[in-house]
């Protein structure tokens, strides 16, 4: 195993845990936006796609970085709008039934 | 490779990839209230634009038109579906956005195995495992995504799918998806890599077919999980920190989420998954018959009106087929007016209504129903036996007290409204046909339930006009 490897495995198990500490004390109500919210953060795997298309050569290695490039953009710019898009509607409306 | 634009050393890379991750932990922290929220997506997202930024400026990034056209196309498009998808239509573009991922993942993982495999270069064990993992994990994403959103979308029937040798077929793939992960592992070949996810792409298919409607939100979550997951493999390979906190803090809320909906429905993971619940079989033809000899009150809309204008606490209770019918507009002008009667309204939403953890709220947030009057099972049982109507509009199975008192039924043990408390039960439904799970719904032939059929959207108007005239 490299150092690396056991770097990687720490931050992991590490990350499981405060993981499960965060999202154990989110309210139902905030259910949908969570799930839309952390699904944008999942196209964090942009990064590597960014990393794979510093280092393609070939055409079909070109295509490769192309589309994931693609796809985890999708995710991460929709992902965090729609998300967005929701909690204003959550967050308006005390204010608009008080006039 | 240098590119032009290689302005920071990987050590700066990486310090500012700890800030990313750093920024969305604290916006998942955020986003537990309703209050701050907002702001959590927007750290969130800062987070994800440094991680960009930063990656974009290290030496060994090059291919710049590569990258400016793929983030384009990439952003348009996630711009313009964001901004038109209709809030109904959430689960299916989370399902969509899930497999983007998984597909990305999938890509990231191909890449690499190709690039570091012999003759270029010697695969570390450990390594390889992960791209593997990841390929796996990322094509059964993508595919599964696809099939979840092509039922939500109705592009192909909702009910459960199955044919005679499915789990057989299961089996066989997995072993397949076994043989070509080791064959990858050993003879270093990419052909086994596109074995790998080619086999993992099928099963992705064929474990999301069997599974019905009513049981999505426990799909999109559990898939909701995978994508992160795929992208702990993907930070694996790469040995990049943002891509692993990441990707685990997304596999934790998925996972969490998956755990939260299969409980709500009293049911193992396994059991929804793998058990194709719904499937017609399960509507035995004694439940349906037991129909016959019970007898049940029916009321119109304008009785209806008066015991709500009258009652002094009213609790509606959603179900998905309020959505269905666009009625959560109609639902709003209905409780504004009771309010400015004096009546306090709640709305008491169960775990699994709509098609997505927590669908329900969104929904009636779009109609402009404030947060506070929305409360989740826990909150408003309690509250239920002071209550002088309960009105269910478009739920049914979340509300059967067989699940309470019954232990010969099938819903025995879930958890549900106890709307049978109330004094009095309205419950709009279009006609006795039972609920999804197929099963006759006791709550409709108690003394003080009674029925109010039609069209949801089209009821709630009539009493929405007779509450006005009470």
């Amino acid at each position: 195993m490299t150092a690396a490897l056991i770097a990687s495995i720490t931050i992991f198990a590490l990350a499981v845990f405060l993981g499960f500490e965060l999202i154990g004390r989110v309210p139902t109500l905030l259910h949908t936006p969570l799930m839309s919210g952390t699904n944008a953060i999942s196209g964090i795997v942009l990064v590597g796609a960014l990393l794979v298309a510093g280092t393609a050569e070939t055409t079909l290695e070109e295509a490769i970085a192309f589309l994931a490039i693609v796809f985890a953009t999708v995710n991460v710019v929709g992902g965090f709008l729609v998300t967005d898009r929701m909690l204003e509607m959550f967050k308006r409306q005390p204010e608009e039934r008080e006039e | 490779m240098t590119g032009p634009l290689a302005v920071v050393s990987n050590e700066v890379v990486n310090l500012m990839y700890v800030v990313a991750a750093i920024l969305f932990v604290v916006g998942i922290k955020r986003l537990s209230s309703p209050t701050t929220a907002r702001s959590g997506n927007v750290l969130a997202a800062v987070g994800m634009v440094i991680a960009v930024v930063f990656t974009i400026l290290l030496p060994e990034v090059a291919h710049y038109w590569l990258i400016a056209a793929g983030l384009a196309v990439g952003t348009v498009i996630g711009l313009v579906v964001a901004r038109r998808v209709k809030m109904t239509a959430m689960p299916q573009m989370v399902a969509v956005f899930n497999g983007l991922g998984g597909g990305a993942s999938v890509l990231v993982a191909v890449y690499e195995y190709r690039r570091l495999a012999p003759p270029d270069g010697a695969l570390a064990g450990d390594i390889l495992g992960a791209a593997l993992f990841s390929a796996l994990i990322g094509a059964i994403t993508f595919s599964g995504s696809l099939v979840a959103f092509a039922k939500l979308q109705e592009l192909m029937p909702g009910r459960p799918l199955t044919f005679v040798g499915q789990q057989a077929l299961n089996g066989l793939l997995l072993a397949g998806g076994l043989a070509a992960g080791i064959g990858a592992g050993v003879a270093e070949e990419t052909v086994w890599v596109y074995a790998l996810v080619v086999v993992a792409l099928a099963l992705g298919v064929l474990f999301v077919l069997p599974i019905g409607g009513a049981d999505m939100p426990v799909v999109i979550a559990f898939l909701n999980a995978f994508s992160g997951l795929s992208a702990v493999g993907a930070g694996f390979v790469l040995s990049n920190t943002a891509l692993i906190i990441g990707g685990t803090l997304v596999g934790a809320s998925g996972t969490f989420l998956t755990v939260i909906m299969s409980r709500a429905m009293n049911r193992s993971l396994a059991n929804v998954l793998f058990g194709a619940f719904g499937a017609p079989a399960a509507v035995g033809p004694a439940e349906a018959a037991s129909t016959d000899g019970k007898s049940y009150r029916e009321v119109d809309a304008e009785d209806c009106a008066v015991m709500l204008a009258y009652a002094s606490r009213v609790v509606i209770v959603p179900g998905y087929g309020l959505a269905v019918a666009q009625a959560q507009h109609n639902v709003r002008e209905l409780a504004d007016l009771l309010e400015r009667r004096g009546v306090d309204v709640k709305y008491g939403i169960h775990p699994v209504a709509g098609r997505m953890p927590g669908h329900m709220n969104v929904l009636l947030a779009e109609a402009n129903v404030p947060y506070p009057q929305l409360r989740d099972m826990e909150d408003i049982n309690p509250e239920l036996p002071r209550t002088d109507v309960a009105l269910v509009i478009g739920a049914n199975d979340v509300t059967n007290p067989a699940a309470r008192e019954n232990p010969e039924s099938p819903l025995y043990g879930m958890p549900i409204l106890n709307v049978d408390q109330a004094a009095n039960v309205v419950v709009l439904k279009r006609s006795m046909s039972p609920g999804f799970a197929g099963i006759d719904n006791d709550l409709f032939y108690r003394p003080n339930t009674a029925m109010l059929f039609g069209d949801a959207k089209a009821s709630v108007e009539r009493l929405v006009a007779a509450v006005k005239a009470a």
